[in-house]
Formats: structure tokens, C-alpha cells, sequence
């Protein structure tokens, strides 16, 4: 745990050990994800702000504990995007949304610039896979769409738009979109960036 | 001393006869080091065990290697009896605890939990008789919760499909738990296997960030391949390798951690990033477009000002003769009086006027100064390396452009795109949140209404009417202008051969007014026109800018003219005035003579010698002027269009009778098509006059920098976002097609000047020459050996340049025909891909 070495590293005296562990041991998250030892201390602090009664500042014995979807959606990054429920829920362990430390640094680091296009276009099947599936089914696309213009569209357009989505990305002809429809769709677009 | 080996690893001095069993054991206690560190939950249940397998290990270490295989064993199947009673505790404890999951889940783990535990048993006595090793105690040690993890992934793997990472990891462990025992008595192509696992491993550590499962399974993941690497990594290296090898691990650490750092160094050493960043969350990325462009004109311009700047200004200033020494670098008698007066310096007058700022001051000498510095010819150089690096710049930015956005610009999955991707995830500003979710409805509406016309087949024929339409209209807008620009600069010249006094205000002004006009209210009929097309808003931004631009040109045209007549006549005027001072220096001449020729020659104070009109400076210090009218009209016009507006929208609002804020005045939004086109200009004006002003590119520097900031709060505290927030093309290559040709057309007329016009006769580096580019041959002359000169005049011989160009075109036939088949190919393989998908 990276927070646990930097904290022990601060406070305990026997600092030739400690340099000794640094030098051998490479920083876990930072090889779990595309953050820098600051970063995922930085992560830490809005985490433990988030819910400061709940959170631990000392990481130092892994404590489990995991933060409501709620709390997370209100946060400024995710509390304008119309799936913030969704991006919540997918990374959680439990589909319900509830957050362990471990799972919030993954989600971040999954939707920060580093990460690599293919595994963005995986975990964005996962959102916008309403029903869990596996399969992006015609509600799935309503529920997308519903949420993307704030239900502004009529019944009929919203028919439209999914039938002519499915008729464009379906390549097997089953009427919903699997994950290989969907990789070979958003590999090509040109604004797939995030 | 084993026994210290065991429990703290990083005893650095170890004895060299427990070496071997030591590099072996390391990374298992320190694992348990790190363990007991992390987990200090205090059952002495663990640092029994631990204690144990020390105890254990002395035990192995004192015996001959014979027997330690079977000492071993023994030892091990006591703990293990111990740590299967411990797993079970462990277990018991876990399943309790988990409260926080659902009950269904709870069930299902239950048994998976059973199931894991049957299997594992199987497992162990299995391997009991395969091998009794070492990696059964580590098992064990590690604790309960491991354990647990390991099962309930062994009883994964059964159920779901095998992850082929995990199968095989498991696999060479297995292979390697009985190489681990003695790896010194391995063959080489055991060891080349043991090499290709540990590189597997590395891989798998280097990639797993990029794998998308949960968190929990990346730690586990990572744990046990870096466990595993750090055992076999000592194990592979012999004898005095050993430590050059732990040296060369630690050092390829060390150079990860650096790279990490400097990576981060990078990104914050880009200027602006933040700030940008904020506008593009507000505006959207049309607007941040503009100011990316800007920073990009910001690096351009140091670069021009570091080349002028270092190797003109500078030299000059610390080399050169003094202020005063020679008549070029003194102000005249007559304008003594009046040269620190703050309108005439305001006007680049004056003091200012005789300055390393301007062409004039510089002296013809051809050496300056200890350095020998060949003054003209550094000064002649940085005028070609400026236009020469520009263009350099320009274009290669745009090649690199369209290799970019040359990947995906078939339209097949129109509706997907738009569906997943139209959602710009920076947005962070409810604002801007609700207008980007009005821009996505607007842009399903017209996807839609355009997918129903399509349908339908039927209003296509009126847009392409109504786009025709409005081309034919703002062709006509632009030869009207164009015309009455025409008009107004011949009737200007009349004017001027007549006499300006003659004339009203009016007529004096009337190019520069009507210039103005055409510029304030041509966009507004442009843009009135453009909705007539129907386009989308980024199309129809490009369409905006291309017709801006070709209104702007004439603007251009005028200024190039009235330059060029001015330059005439200071020409005639300079015709005169050398005919003049021939007269004057004969008549000094003969005054002395006459009085008394033993005397030394009458020194004249330099300030007191008549002089030429000097155009080049006379061209530079209208550049310069331009420039700063220029700046200063952006800056007030935003101060008062965006700010002042603002502010009275703002707080009149209370009293009023209609709804300021939600009607007709409103806020501004951000012109972005203004914008880009005035720093396109602006930088034209820079290379046009960069030869005969040096200080053109400092002072632009400065505008930008100043521009940038002023810009960016003005923004972000008195505009609105656009109504329709839409996303810009990921290259700005329109941006930089109108910059090259504006970097074109502004070089022209800069080379016929250099080219054509003879320098004027007593200022500039260049003066008492025929043409300016001579520096060139006479430093190919006087500075190169013979030889040289003659090779370079025989290759400047048309027999040879001739065939030279002809190569060039034809190579560039050649490669452009190629690529042209290169991306014939390139579509085919395109197709080809689709169908077999």
C-alpha cells in the first residue's frame, strides 16, 4: 500500500529499513493504475473528505471501508455527468455503487488521460450497460439517449436514433450490441477521447 | 546470525558462506516483514509461526545441503498440519465478518468457500507427493486471508472460464517449485525457462494497469508476480553476478521511478495547461481551440525573438559603436528638441527611432567589436532564418496535423458516435453541463431531421439552393468590397499627388475609414448570410473564417500599396538629398581647403550632418505602429465590448424594464472567428516587418503573453458560453492553412523589397551597397578561401541550378504520386477490413 509505506516512512525512525523497503519494493498502485504516488495521495485526501467520520486519514492497516454511491456522485467531477451513477456502480465490487478506497483510485485512474483507449472503451461498455447483460439491448440505448439530452426527444425519435445505432454497429445481425460490436464502433471513432 | 538473516532481510553485510541460502530466503522473509508491517493486528499466531519457520531454517542451514531436503519436509508438514488448523480459524472469522455483503452472495461464497476448501486439500496432498516444497510453506505462512484469495480463485477458475494469466502463472509455479530448491544445479535450458517466466512476470506487472479487472485482483495479481520475480530474479544470477544483477534490478527501479518523475515534469512544464483546461470545461473545445493556437503562436514568437534578439540586438548594443559616434546612430539637430517627448517616443520617434529597435542604427561596418562579429551578415541571415523557420514550422505542424486526423473520417457510424461518444466527460460546470445537453438534443435533432430528409430525398435540392444562394451573395459582398477598396485607394493616391492640405478630413481619411467599416460590418452580413446554409456550427465557423479572411486580404492590399508608394517617394527624396550632401561635402571641402590647406579637416558634430529619409526605418516604424494600434484597439474593444457590457447587463438588470440578462443585450459570447483571424493578421504584420524592425518580435511576444492572460479573464468573467457548445476538429489545420497563406503573402512583399529595392546610402548594415543580399557574396569572398567561392559560383551557374530545380519538382512528382497510391492502398485495406468484419 502506497499511502501505508509514504506514512510509515514519515513517522518511523528506523530509516535505513525504510529506504531499504522503498528501494525494493515498487509502489503497488502505482503499477495497478496510471497515478504517481502524490496523485493517489491527493486521491486519498478527497476521499477522506468526502466522508471525514467515516475515512481513516491512517492507511496504515488497510482498513475496510467502503463509501456510499451517493456520497461519490457529489463530487464535482462526476456530479454534471448524466451517468455518474452508472461509471459509480461499474466500478464497484457489489454493482451497488459502494466505493472501497482501492476501487475509487481504479475508477480515477481508469478515467484519467493515461489510460489506454482500449480499456476506456471497455469499462464505457460496462456503463453504458444498464441491465448488466453483457449486451447493449434497445433499452439500454433509450436509457443512454434519455439521459444524454435530459429526456428532451420524443418517443418516436428516441426510436429512431436506437434502431438506426443498432442498424449501424450490429455486425452479427442479434439485434443488441456486444462487446466486439462496440469495440469495433468506438475504436473508429474520431472523438473517442474522454 | 541465520536466524537475524531470517527475521530482518535488510541486514546489508551478509557473510558470504550463508549466501547462497540467504539470497534464497529474502524475499520470503521480507515478505513477511512487509506483511507484519502492514497487518499489525498482534496475533502472535503469525510471529509464532514465522518464529517457527526460522527456527527451521537454522535448523537447514547448519546441516550438510544432503540433508535439508528431507529436514525440510518434516518441517514443513508439522506446519503444514498447523496452518490448515489456522486457515480453518481464519475462515471462520472471515465468514462471520462480512457483513456488508448481500445474503446471496454470502451463500454463494459459502460455497464456493467449501468447494475451495475440498479442492484445496486434494490439492495439497497432491502435491505433498509431487514435491514437498517450499512454496506450500509460504502458503501457509502468508496467513489465512491469503490463502482464502488463492482458493476462492482456484475455485473460479473451475466455474468461469479460465483466465489464461492466472492458469498459467499457476502452472509455472508449479514447474519452478522444483528448480527453487537448487538453482545452482540447474541446466542452462532450465534457467533460459526460469529467464522467460520472470520476463512473463515483468510483463504481466507492466501491463496490468492496463487490464480491466477490479482492484482487489490487480493487488493480488501484482503481489504474487512480484513475489515471484524477486525469488528467482536472486536465484538467477551466480556468484559475483548475483550482486551486479540485484545492483542492475535496483538500478532499472530506480530509472522507472525517474522516468515516472520526469513525466510528470513534462506535463507540468506545459504553459497555460490549467488555464486552458478551465476555459475548455467552461466554453467547450471550440474556444480552448483558439487559445491553444495561441500558446502555439507564443512558442513561434519566442523563437523569433530569441534569433533576433541574441544575434542582432544584442551584439549590436554591446558591440557596436556608441549612441553619438556616427550620424546614423544620432538624432538629427532639428528634432533634438523634441526627441524625449513622450508623443513623439509614443510614436516610435525620436530616441526610439535611433535604437538597436529599428534597421537605420545599425552601422555597414562588416566586423564588430573582440568577437569579430560579422554584423550584416548575422543580420541578413536571421531576416532568412525567420521567414525560412517559420515556414519550416507551419508546415511541418500541419503535415503532422492530417497524419492525425487522417484516421477516421468515414461517417458509417454517425448515430453510434453520437450516442457514446458526444459526451464531453471534462465538463464540470452546470452551465456548461446544460448547454452541451441542449447541443447533444439539437445535434440528435438535426442527425435525425437529416436521416429523415435523406429518407425522404425531397428538401435537399432547396439547402443546396439556399447554400448556392448564399455563396453567390458573399461573392458579391466580397467583389463589392474589393472594388470600393480598389476605388478608394486609387482616388487616396490622387489625393496625395495633389496635396493632402487641399483636401477635407474626410477625403484624407477615407481609406483607412472605409477599411474599418467594411471590417466591422461585412462579418455581421457574412454571418446573417451563413444561416441561410444550415451548416454545422463548426462547418460553418470554417466557412466564416475563409470569407473574414478573403475581406481581410484586401485590407492587406491596401497597406502593401500605400507602403509601396511611400517607399517611392522617399526614394525620389533620397535621390535628392545624396545629390545635396555631394554639393554640401564639396563646398565644406573647398571652405577648408581655401582657408588653409595645412589645417586638419573641420570636425562636424554628427547630429549636425545632413542625412537620407532612410525608408527601411521609416517602413519598420510604421510596422511597429500598426502593431501597437493594433493591440490596443483588441484590448480597449474587449474592455469595453465585453467587460463594460457585462457589467451593465449585470446590474442595470435590476431596473429595467425587459429582462437584460435573457434578452436583447445579453452577454457576449466569444467571437472565435474574430479572434483567430486577428492573430493571423497580426503575426503576417510581424514577418512583413521583422527585417526592418528587430524589435517587432519582442513586442509581439509581449502581446501575446499580455493577450493570453487578458483573454483568459475576460472569458472565463463577461462572456457566455456559445449556445451550441461544439466540439472543434482535433487538428486546428484551417487555423494553420490561413496562417501559410498569410506567412506567403507576407513574405512576398518583404523578399521583392530585399530583392529589388537598392538600400538607402548612409543607414542600415547594408548601406554603400547595390542590392542587400551582396553581404553574401562578399562574405563568401573576404571570409572563404578561394576554392570556395569557386565552387559556389559555378554552382550558382543556371546550367547547373536548372536541372537542380527540375530534380527537385520531379522528386516531389514522385513522392506525391506515391503517397497518392499509398492511400488508394490504404482505403482498399480499409474495405477489405469491413468486409471480413
Amino acid at each position: 500500500m502506497v499511502v501505508a509505506t509514504c506514512i510509515l516512512a514519515m513517522s518511523v525512525v528506523r530509516q535505513r529499513l525504510h529506504d531499504f523497503m522503498r528501494m525494493i519494493q515498487p509502489d503497488e498502485k502505482w503499477d495497478c493504475t496510471f497515478f504517481t504516488r502524490k496523485e493517489i495521495l491527493r486521491l486519498h485526501g478527497r476521499y477522506h473528505e468526502l466522508a471525514p467520520h467515516l475515512v481513516p486519514m491512517d492507511y496504515t492497516n488497510d482498513p475496510d471501508c467502503k463509501l456510499p454511491l451517493a456520497l461519490i456522485v457529489n463530487m464535482p467531477e462526476l456530479k454534471e455527468n448524466p451517468f455518474r451513477n452508472r461509471i459509480v456502480e461499474s466500478f464497484s465490487e457489489d454493482g451497488m455503487g459502494n466505493l472501497s478506497f482501492n476501487e475509487f483510485v481504479d475508477m480515477f485512474s481508469v478515467l484519467s488521460e493515461m489510460a489506454p483507449r482500449e480499456l476506456k472503451a471497455i469499462y464505457a461498455f460496462k456503463i453504458y450497460d444498464f441491465n448488466v447483460d453483457n449486451y447493449l439491448c434497445k433499452e439500454d440505448l433509450e436509457k443512454t439517449l434519455n439521459k444524454l439530452t435530459k429526456e428532451e426527444l420524443t418517443p418516436e425519435e428516441v426510436e429512431l436514433v436506437c434502431e438506426k445505432t443498432i442498424e449501424e454497429a450490429d455486425l452479427d445481425g442479434d439485434n443488441k450490441l456486444s462487446y466486439a460490436d462496440f469495440e469495433n464502433m468506438i475504436s473508429r471513432a474520431p472523438d473517442f477521447l474522454r | 546470525h541465520s536466524i537475524n538473516v531470517s527475521f530482518s532481510t535488510v541486514e546489508e553485510n551478509e557473510d558470504s558462506t550463508f549466501h547462497k541460502e540467504h539470497e534464497r530466503e529474502r524475499p520470503r522473509g521480507k515478505r513477511r516483514n512487509g506483511e507484519r508491517e502492514k497487518k499489525k493486528r498482534g496475533n502472535g499466531r503469525r510471529k509464532g509461526a514465522s518464529k517457527e519457520a526460522g527456527e527451521g531454517e537454522e535448523e537447514m542451514q547448519v546441516r550438510p545441503e544432503k540433508r535439508e531436503r528431507g529436514k525440510r519436509r518434516r518441517a514443513k508438514n508439522d506446519q503444514e498440519a498447523k496452518g490448515r488448523e489456522r486457515d480453518e480459524e481464519e475462515q471462520t472469522k472471515i465468514k462471520s465478518a462480512k457483513t456488508t455483503k448481500t445474503r446471496k452472495k454470502e451463500k454463494s461464497r459459502k460455497t464456493e468457500e467449501e468447494e475451495g476448501e475440498g479442492e484445496s486439500e486434494e490439492r495439497n496432498t497432491k502435491r505433498k507427493k509431487k514435491h514437498g516444497s517450499a512454496k506450500k510453506e509460504e502458503k501457509e505462512e502468508d496467513g489465512g486471508k491469503r490463502t482464502v484469495k488463492e482458493k476462492a480463485q482456484d475455485v473460479k477458475k473451475k466455474k468461469h472460464k479460465k483466465t489464461s494469466e492466472e492458469s498459467s502463472e499457476d502452472n509455472e509455479e508449479e514447474d519452478n517449485e522444483e528448480k527453487e530448491v537448487r538453482p545452482e544445479s540447474l541446466s542452462p535450458e532450465e534457467l533460459e525457462k526460469l529467464k522467460e517466466a520472470v520476463d512473463e512476470r515483468k510483463k504481466l506487472i507492466q501491463g496490468l494497469r492496463g487490464k480491466p479487472w477490479p482492484m482487489k485482483k490487480k493487488l493480488v495479481t501484482l503481489r504474487e508476480s512480484q513475489e515471484f520475480v524477486e525469488k528467482y530474479e536472486g536465484a538467477l544470477g551466480k556468484g559475483k553476478g548475483r550482486k551486479l544483477y540485484a545492483y542492475k534490478v535496483m538500478m532499472t527501479k530506480k530509472w522507472m521511478k525517474f522516468q515516472r518523475d520526469f513525466e510528470n515534469f513534462k506535463t507540468a512544464c506545459i504553459p497555460w495547461e490549467m488555464k486552458i483546461k478551465e476555459i475548455e470545461s467552461h466554453f467547450g473545445s471550440s474556444v480552448a481551440s483558439y487559445f491553444i493556437f495561441l500558446r502555439w503562436m507564443y512558442g513561434i514568437n519566442m523563437i523569433l525573438f530569441g534569433l533576433t534578439f541574441g544575434l542582432v540586438m544584442v551584439p549590436e548594443a554591446l558591440m557596436g559603436r556608441p549612441y553619438g559616434s556616427i550620424p546614423r546612430k544620432t538624432v538629427p539637430r532639428a528634432e533634438e528638441a523634441s526627441a524625449m517627448d513622450f508623443a513623439v517616443l509614443w510614436d516610435w520617434g525620436g530616441y526610439a527611432q535611433y535604437s538597436v529597435l529599428f534597421y537605420g542604427y545599425y552601422n555597414s561596418q562588416r566586423a564588430i567589436g573582440w568577437l569579430k562579429f560579422r554584423m550584416p551578415l548575422s543580420y541578413f541571415l536571421v531576416g532568412v532564418g525567420t521567414v525560412a523557420y517559420s515556414y519550416m514550422v507551419v508546415i511541418r505542424t500541419m503535415a503532422r496535423n492530417a497524419n492525425e486526423s487522417g484516421v477516421g473520417d468515414d461517417n458509417s457510424f454517425n448515430f453510434s458516435w453520437k450516442m457514446f461518444t458526444s459526451w464531453d466527460y471534462l465538463i464540470g460546470n452546470p452551465e456548461t453541463a446544460d448547454n452541451k445537453f441542449a447541443s447533444i438534443t439539437t445535434s440528435f435533432k438535426e442527425a435525425i431531421l437529416e436521416e429523415q430528409e435523406s429518407r425522404k430525398d425531397d428538401n435537399i435540392h432547396l439547402t443546396r439552393f439556399l447554400r448556392v444562394l448564399a455563396n453567390f451573395l458573399v461573392l458579391c459582398c466580397l467583389a463589392g468590397s474589393g472594388y470600393l477598396i480598389y476605388f478608394v485607394v486609387r482616388r487616396s493616391q490622387k489625393f496625395a499627388l495633389d496635396g493632402l492640405e487641399n483636401h477635407t478630413w474626410w477625403e484624407r481619411n477615407e481609406v483607412n475609414m472605409v477599411m474599418s467599416l467594411l471590417g466591422m460590418f461585412c462579418p455581421m452580413l457574412f454571418d446573417v448570410i451563413s444561416t441561410l446554409e444550415n451548416y454545422h456550427p463548426r462547418v460553418a465557423l470554417q466557412w466564416q473564417l475563409g470569407r473574414i479572411f478573403a475581406l481581410f486580404l484586401g485590407n492587406l492590399y491596401t497597406f502593401i500599396i500605400a507602403l509601396m508608394d511611400e517607399i517611392n517617394l522617399k526614394r525620389e527624396e533620397e535621390k535628392i538629398i545624396k545629390f545635396n550632401i555631394t554639393m554640401w561635402e564639396a563646398s565644406l571641402y573647398n571652405s577648408t581647403v581655401s582657408e588653409n590647406s595645412t589645417a586638419p579637416p573641420v570636425t562636424i558634430h554628427p547630429a549636425d550632418v545632413p542625412r537620407g529619409p532612410c525608408w527601411e526605418t521609416m517602413v519598420g516604424q510604421e510596422f511597429v505602429r500598426l502593431i501597437i494600434s493594433d493591440t490596443m484597439t483588441t484590448y480597449i474593444t474587449l474592455l469595453i465590448g465585453d467587460f463594460l457590457r457585462a457589467v451593465l447587463v449585470r446590474f442595470l438588470n435590476y431596473c429595467w424594464c425587459w429582462d437584460l440578462e435573457a434578452g436583447f443585450p445579453s452577454y457576449s459570447e466569444f467571437d472565435v472567428s474574430g479572434n483567430v483571424l486577428g492573430l493571423i493578421f497580426n503575426q503576417g504584420m510581424i514577418w512583413m516587418g521583422a527585417f526592418y524592425a528587430p524589435c517587432l518580435p519582442a513586442l509581439n511576444v509581449l502581446r501575446l503573453h499580455v493577450s493570453m492572460y487578458l483573454q483568459c479573464w475576460a472569458v472565463m468573467c463577461c462572456n457566455v458560453p456559445q449556445e451550441r457548445v461544439f466540439k472543434a476538429s482535433g487538428s486546428n489545420n484551417f487555423y494553420m492553412a490561413m496562417l501559410l497563406v498569410i506567412l506567403f503573402l507576407s513574405t512576398l512583399p518583404a523578399i521583392y523589397t530585399i530583392v529589388t529595392i537598392p538600400p538607402s546610402f548612409d543607414c542600415g548594415p547594408f548601406s554603400g551597397k547595390k542590392r542587400m543580399f551582396d553581404v553574401i557574396h562578399e562574405t563568401l569572398e573576404s571570409d572563404f578561401p578561394a576554392w570556395f567561392s569557386k565552387v559556389f559560383s559555378y554552382a550558382s551557374n543556371p546550367g547547373l541550378v536548372l536541372p537542380f530545380i527540375l530534380l527537385m519538382v520531379l522528386a516531389i512528382y514522385y513522392l506525391q504520386s506515391t503517397s497518392k497510391s499509398y492511400k488508394e492502398a490504404n482505403v482498399e485495406l480499409k474495405k477489405k477490413l469491413q468486409t471480413v468484419k
